[in-house]
């Protein structure tokens, strides 16, 4: 089971054996790239047909069905697609520009997965700064996607490139903020030291996984929210809203590049979904116990599928939100929350060494009373109160 | 030898980078490539072993300050900078005595401090880790004045932006339909 | 609460996955190549012309006269008459289209041809994949003639009421030439 557990591992230090000695610490990285790209790679293909046969079954359709068993050769079908399509820039578009968006935004969004641990030992480089390397390697998406928006002379494209600043700038803090608790309880910013803080079992059967806290529970609720808009996924899809701004920034692009972009949004998602798994879900930790054996990537693998999954319900699920909803959103509604998750985190980490009968029952009652009326009130005045009775001045 | 060519490689990056953002004279490719000249410098702090340094450069020059510029260009109107206007105007000058004012205030200190003498220090590497702990002993007082600073800028934000103006509608009781249909003027003539 | 209405849609569509599985109710696609509707009695396409008996173009009801040519708005039906007549149902002499083409890339599908049509010769049809490799928009006489079993089962009641009137009619005219033809023997 040992072996099975750390077989990638094995298998990389096996074929590094193989190379000449001087060469060793390049061919160990380039398998590592070349497996994070396949893997990752794989997992777009299939996450894009498997998403629209998931949405489809929860509109009561089929989905794609007719290209292959199951339409599973849908994505090869779509990437041909993609691949064959001309490559049309618009005359008046800042040429330079228009070339590099693409690429500005996808490569950045690869290099996070470098600090991601997918099993035990299995995280591509453990940097002491690791969660700060992944949020600053976020935050240079948006730019990329002002280059694409900016560069092609449109006036959708500019204003969905606008939006999705404006978006992700706004996301980021509570995202940001949503996982300033985690790091206090595991006293790191390191990844795979997060990962193990949260190892072992409390009572002997409930896993110390940060979201069975209360503070944890409520800074992954924001954190899926901030998630959800840091990757411009429905309902925070406004950049690209098909149905008001013609795809948004994406407007002008077709062919591979287009491919690229969506390359790099799903990859985004996968980041952050991975970094959620690590920070909230006990990272490549089992559920219980007796449920160790299984191997750690996955355990990784199970969890990330999840919350992709419940990605995916999401999208199928909530309809889009306006502009002015989303930034209310996130600055009235997830920021004071997060803050406010902020104290009941550290109130439960303070009340850490309680010894007293029912310690952990004071301890829960603390963290909801601090959280579960903030929760209530902001829920409810977010919008600025309950809305008025709509009056139609024109229509009557 | 190896670090050295990086430094050079990425040092250039960064001079070529800030030279460009102060010459192209669109000003979108202005602050993109200060953008760019940005993450030449965190580049350089990573070179340097500082981790942290170069992370927090990335996240806010990169990912927060570059789109500020960005939002301060496209909110100001680029129409009046007229492409080709080379004679040196008077500010000209006193930007380019600031700057050597600026570069000197800087160079002196260094110039003059005691580490330029003897050899090179050995690789300073301040993990995550003691940085922390700094913050949270020797540094706390000063810390916590920023960061309460910050909140209280957060929170600030937070407020204003909660502020509800009562809307005209609500003052005046409606705003008046804009068709009213009278006998002498019907509102759909045909 | 804030996020009491959004568990309700999340309950909602997981209602609808779980469902489409083992429900197959749930499932109102029509897998259309293998599977398809049953087209409406009433759903029309492009005209088409009827023949009574086992001759495509012999059999032809129409008689050449024109007034689907005349009453078609997008003037898409060519008629050229023959010279030779022919009998047809009634016993009556009759011209026949030596041409008769309908461009399709014009036709509406309005139906109009079929309401003025006196001898009932034109119906419309329900053809719909009517996509080709080739690029003949034209149909012609050949290509349009349809037996009138084939009507009958496009349009079950309607064309029962134009057989019964036929019907009624061939009657009718063979009474006639029965009162006729008896004056005549003595």
């Amino acid at each position: 089971m040992k072996t099975l557990d750390q077989i990638f591992v094995l298998t990389q230090h096996w074929l590094t054996g193989l190379a000449p000695a001087a060469l060793q610490p390049l061919v160990s990285m380039l398998l590592i790239i070349a497996a994070l790209m396949a893997v990752f790679g794989t997992c777009f293909a299939l996450t894009t047909i498997l998403e629209r046969k998931t949405l489809g079954r929860m509109q009561n359709r089929y989905g794609p069905n007719r290209v292959g068993p199951f339409g599973l050769l849908q994505p090869a079908a779509d990437g041909i697609k993609m691949l064959t399509k001309e490559d049309i820039v618009p005359e008046a578009a800042d040429k330079a520009l228009h070339f590099l968006a693409p690429l500005a935004l996808t490569a950045p969004v690869w290099l996070a997965f470098a600090v991601l641990p997918f099993g035990r030992n299995m995280s591509a480089i453990e940097l002491d700064a690791g969660i700060l390397f992944f949020f600053a390697i976020g935050s240079a998406s948006e730019l990329a996607v002002f280059m694409a928006g900016w560069s092609s002379q449109n006036k959708y494209s500019l204003l969905g490139a606008m939006r999705a600043i404006a978006q992700m700038i706004s996301y980021e803090v509570p995202l940001v903020l949503a996982s300033v608790p985690v790091l206090m309880a595991a006293g790191s910013l390191s990844l795979p030291e997060i990962v193990r803080a949260q190892s072992g079992y409390a009572l002997g059967w409930i896993p110390r996984w940060n979201v069975l806290t209360p503070w944890g529970a409520a800074g992954f609720g924001v954190f899926l929210v901030a998630a959800a808009a840091e990757s411009n996924r429905c309902p925070f899809d406004l950049p690209e809203g098909e149905s008001e701004l013609i795809a948004g920034f994406l407007t002008e692009y077709s062919g591979f590049k287009y491919a690229l972009f969506f390359l790099g949004e799903y990859l985004g998602l996968f980041a952050v979904t991975g970094l959620g798994v690590t920070l909230f879900l006990g990272g490549w930790h089992a559920p219980a116990s007796w449920l160790e054996w299984l191997p750690s990537w996955g355990w990784f693998g199970a969890k990330f599928s999840a919350l992709i999954f419940l990605f995916i319900w999401m999208r199928a699920t909530l309809p889009r939100l306006r502009l002015d909803q989303l930034l209310n959103f996130a600055w009235k509604f997830l920021v004071p929350l997060a803050l406010i998750d902020l104290v009941a985190a550290a109130a439960w980490l303070k009340s850490g060494g309680w010894q007293f009968a029912w310690a952990l029952e004071t301890r829960w009652l603390l963290c909801a009373t601090l959280l579960a009326p903030a929760y209530v009130c902001l829920g409810r005045h977010w919008r600025g109160g309950t809305p008025k009775p709509r009056r139609y001045h024109y229509a009557q | 030898m190896r670090n050295e060519i990086a430094f050079y490689l990425v040092a250039a990056f960064t001079v070529a980078f800030a030279i460009a953002a102060m010459t192209l004279r669109d000003l979108v490719h202005c602050a993109l490539c200060a953008a760019g000249a940005f993450a030449g410098l965190a580049m350089l702090y990573l070179q340097l072993d500082a981790e942290f340094v170069g992370f927090a450069q990335l996240l806010v020059y990169v990912g927060a300050i570059a789109v500020l510029i960005l939002f301060a260009v496209l909110l100001t109107r680029g129409d009046e900078v007229r492409p080709g206007r080379a004679a040196p105007a008077r500010s000209w000058w006193m930007g380019a005595g600031a700057a050597a004012l600026v570069l000197a205030a800087i160079a002196a200190p260094i110039l003059l401090s005691p580490s330029l003498e003897g050899g090179a220090p050995g690789a300073a590497s301040a993990p995550v880790r003691r940085i922390g702990e700094e913050l949270m002993t020797r540094y706390v007082l000063p810390l916590e004045l920023v960061g309460v600073l910050l909140t209280g800028a957060l929170l600030g934000a937070v407020v204003i932006a909660m502020r509800e103006e009562p809307r005209t509608e609500d003052k005046a009781g409606g705003i008046p339909p804009r068709f009213t249909p009278t006998p002498g003027n019907p509102a759909n003539p045909r | 609460m804030l996020g009491l209405g959004i568990l309700k849609g999340f309950m909602e569509t997981g209602r609808n996955f779980c469902g489409s599985y083992y429900d197959p109710e749930r499932l109102t696609t029509v897998q259309y190549p293998e599977e398809r509707l049953e087209p409406q009695a009433n759903a029309r396409t492009i005209p088409f012309l009827i023949y009574d008996g086992s001759d495509p173009i012999g059999g032809l009801r129409c008689t050449a006269c024109t007034i689907c040519e005349q009453e078609c708005p997008a003037h898409c039906i060519e008629i050229v008459k023959d010279t030779a007549k022919k009998p047809d149902y009634l016993g009556k002499m009759q011209l026949h289209p030596k041409v008769f083409d309908i461009d399709t890339a014009v036709c509406m599908e309005c139906g109009i041809c079929a309401e003025v049509c006196p001898f009932d010769s034109i119906k419309m049809d329900q053809v719909f994949e009517r996509a080709g490799s080739h690029r003949r928009l034209t149909l012609h006489k050949d290509d349009l003639s349809k037996s009138n079993e084939y009507y009958n089962k496009i349009h079950p009641a309607e064309a029962a009421a134009v057989d019964a009137a036929r019907a009624e009619e061939q009657k009718k005219a063979q009474a006639r030439k029965a009162a006729a033809a008896v004056p005549a023997t003595p």
